[in-house]
């Protein structure tokens, strides 16, 4: 093997350990079959599942192969500042959810995020988002697949349609025959693949760079120089690698964006509404921040060493691109055996992104689409098979869409940004319907469309070059403001003109109209003070802060 | 709008017709209960790929060790998940997955 491509030396025994997963994960799917009677076991686990099971699945859910490969790529490109991404732009918001949202979200007994808003807006709300949250899970269900592949394709030397659906079939299979259960439990299994798979490279690479020390020491010496190692210097002005001044990464990144993708993204909070209770529900999230603090240390730090290792890291095509970081380090230091394991880690990373939007998908549309618009009395059977039909359907799509994909990648990017985008509308029309009952059910449909056009419209004009930002991530952060501020104005001018609902309607959705008569389902061992969501999650944040001190 | 009707009031309770039709099979029939527990499996595998690893780590030829920077990778990674998947089995046997019913005192 020459030095110049991606392709790694599997032996037998790597693809025995890469085989072993792929028989794991269809049992798993298979045996979680005997579970399921009813279509919330289907779709929501029958909301049985312990805080750490649904806790890791969140985690998870977003450490999609998008996520491994872009956060090295980024820590190899923009440094420590991609830390902001995990310290700033997750756990508070993860916290937040568990502590404040996840009251309203369990309470109410919602089977989805889209159903929260047919109950505390109207059905126009309701279907705007159930729609387009639908058609963004089965498109980056797609990307998903199409990034997998073409990393099974450099390394394995896979074809890429074999790739694709192999990744396909094999997630098709354990959620068909397991539902959420069957997702939520491999994406736990998964967890573990993918730390068992990220440690061995980060470890190598530290010894071969001399340790910490001695890879700051590089880093110094490389294209990013002292700034690769700083987060918050030099966010005093837009003059540092990631381009972002620091109101920028607090409000943009920490604010809008991190709290639209992790309050209201389903594929995310279906996870929590799956727990056996309120208190599971919230540590869900809870427990979830603990390890994405940990996170970086195996995805940012990998991307560094790949940048002070791998000479002409950052070319803009061929195999030295910045998202090859943890292939190249996987090709240039681990020997068989823990490479099968590291193999087996990116793709178990790559299926738990992709069930995450194929099983948020299949229960939007079968609770949200089919059961509100298209068939209301069905007996309950009815939509455990609908769902099963929805995520076939779901597949196939992500299929089309992974081959759409090869042929315009850049696209694909640009739809994916574009769907990021809306979170920051509907997390606006989100908290502002939960803390202001006033707010009337027009209100939150106009305010939910007008954010989402202004939303897109930044982003397109930017796009076309028509306004200029700094850097893409500049114009997310100023594409998701600017959608927030437009939903607050808009919710602020159609209230008063219209009805509001009326407080008995409102119960158990809103801030100040608690539910009285919730039946308290706590387990014995619950109001054990390690496990209370709220001493969790302020810990959490104040390590977050905490982590950032060696490297301000 | 429909929806106001929807969503009504009985019994002091806020009910959904929508939620309702699903919860109530749900509390009649739920399955959820016979779900396996997953400790068990994530045990087994790792203790699997501990083996597998290590055992390769065992017989690592020089270029393999060099190719990791002289760690003897195979054999602590091996070590380490097989150690991770006894404690995940240790972990099921001593607490096996607690019973399911609510606490009815107000402790």
């Amino acid at each position: 093997m020459g030095g110049g491509g991606l392709r790694l030396d599997m032996n037998a025994l790597d693809y025995l350990i890469l085989a072993l997963y792929f028989v794991t994960v269809l049992g798993v799917g298979f045996a979680a079959r005997r579970a399921i009677r009813t279509s919330v076991d289907f779709f929501l686990s029958g909301r049985s599942l312990p805080a750490w099971v649904t806790g890791l699945a969140f985690v998870s859910a977003n450490l999609g192969a998008l996520e491994i490969i872009g956060m090295a790529a980024n820590g190899a490109q923009y440094g420590i500042m991609t830390v902001h991404y995990y310290w700033i732009g997750a756990v508070p918001a993860m916290v937040f959810l568990g502590i404040v949202m996840m009251p309203f979200y369990y309470g109410s007994k919602v089977r989805s995020v889209p159903e929260y808003l047919r109950l505390r807006f109207n059905r126009p709300t309701h279907l705007l988002n159930a729609i387009s949250f639908a058609v963004a899970q089965v498109l980056i269900a797609g990307v998903n697949l199409y990034a997998l592949a073409l990393i099974m394709q450099a390394l394995l030397g896979w074809p890429l349609w074999f790739a694709i659906i192999v990744g396909a079939v094999i997630v098709l299979a354990y959620i068909t025959i397991g539902g959420l259960s069957g997702a939520i439990y491999n994406e736990v299994l998964q967890f573990f693949v993918i730390i068992a798979g990220l440690v061995p490279i980060t470890v190598i690479g530290l010894v071969k760079v001399g340790g910490v020390s001695g890879l700051m020491d590089a880093v110094r010496d490389s294209k990013l120089g002292e700034a690769g190692l700083h987060a918050w210097e030099g966010t005093g002005s837009t003059d540092n690698p990631l381009g972002a001044h620091w109101l920028g990464i607090v409000f943009g990144l920490g604010f809008v964006l991190s709290f639209g993708y992790w309050t209201t993204n389903f594929a995310e909070v279906q996870r929590a509404l799956s727990a056996r209770n309120m208190s599971a529900a919230r540590r869900t999230p809870i427990i979830a921040a603990y390890p994405k603090l940990l996170i970086p240390a195996v995805t940012v730090i990998p991307g560094l060493i790949a940048l002070v290792t791998v000479k002409g890291l950052g070319a803009d095509e061929g195999d030295l691109v910045y998202n090859n970081a943890i292939p190249l380090l996987m090709r240039d230091l681990l020997p068989n055996g823990v490479l099968g394991i590291a193999v087996t880690g990116l793709v178990a990373s790559f299926m738990a992104g992709m069930a995450a939007n194929v099983s948020g998908f299949n229960t939007v549309f079968t609770y949200d689409i089919w059961q509100a618009y298209f068939r209301r009395d069905k007996p309950d059977e009815h939509y455990v098979k609908v769902g099963r039909i929805a995520t076939v359907v779901a597949v196939v799509i992500g299929i089309g869409t992974a081959f759409i994909a090869a042929g315009f990648s850049n696209i694909m990017n640009y739809i994916q940004a574009l769907f990021s985008v809306f979170n920051a509308p509907l997390f606006g029309t989100f908290i502002i319907g939960m803390f202001w009952r006033r707010m009337t059910p027009l209100a939150g449909f106009w305010s939910l469309l007008s954010g989402t056009v202004v939303a897109t419209a930044t982003y397109l004009l930017y796009k076309g070059g028509v306004i200029s930002f700094n850097s893409d991530l500049e114009e997310s952060f100023w594409g998701a403001g600017l959608a927030f501020a437009t939903v607050a104005v808009v919710a602020a001018i159609v209230t008063p003109l219209t009805r509001p609902k009326t407080d008995r309607e409102l119960t158990g959705l809103v801030y100040g109209l608690s539910d009285t008569t919730l039946a308290d389902d706590s387990l014995a061992g619950d109001t054990a003070w390690y496990r209370s969501p709220v001493l969790l999650g302020v810990v959490a944040v104040i390590l977050a802060a905490l982590f950032y001190i060696p490297v301000f | 709008m429909a929806d106001n009707a929807d969503r009504h009031y009985q019994g002091g309770e806020a009910h959904d017709p929508l939620v309702d039709e699903t919860e109530d099979a749900r509390e009649e029939r739920s399955a959820a209960a016979r779900l396996f527990d997953i400790r068990r499996v994530i045990g087994g595998l790792f203790v699997v790929y501990g083996l597998i690893v290590g055992l390769m780590g065992l017989f690592d030829t020089s270029a393999e060790i060099d190719k990791a920077q002289g760690v003897r990778i195979n054999l602590w990674a091996g070590a380490a998940m097989l150690v991770f998947g006894l404690l995940m089995l240790l972990w099921q046997r001593l607490r096996p997955t607690e019973a399911p019913e609510p606490q009815r005192d107000e402790s």
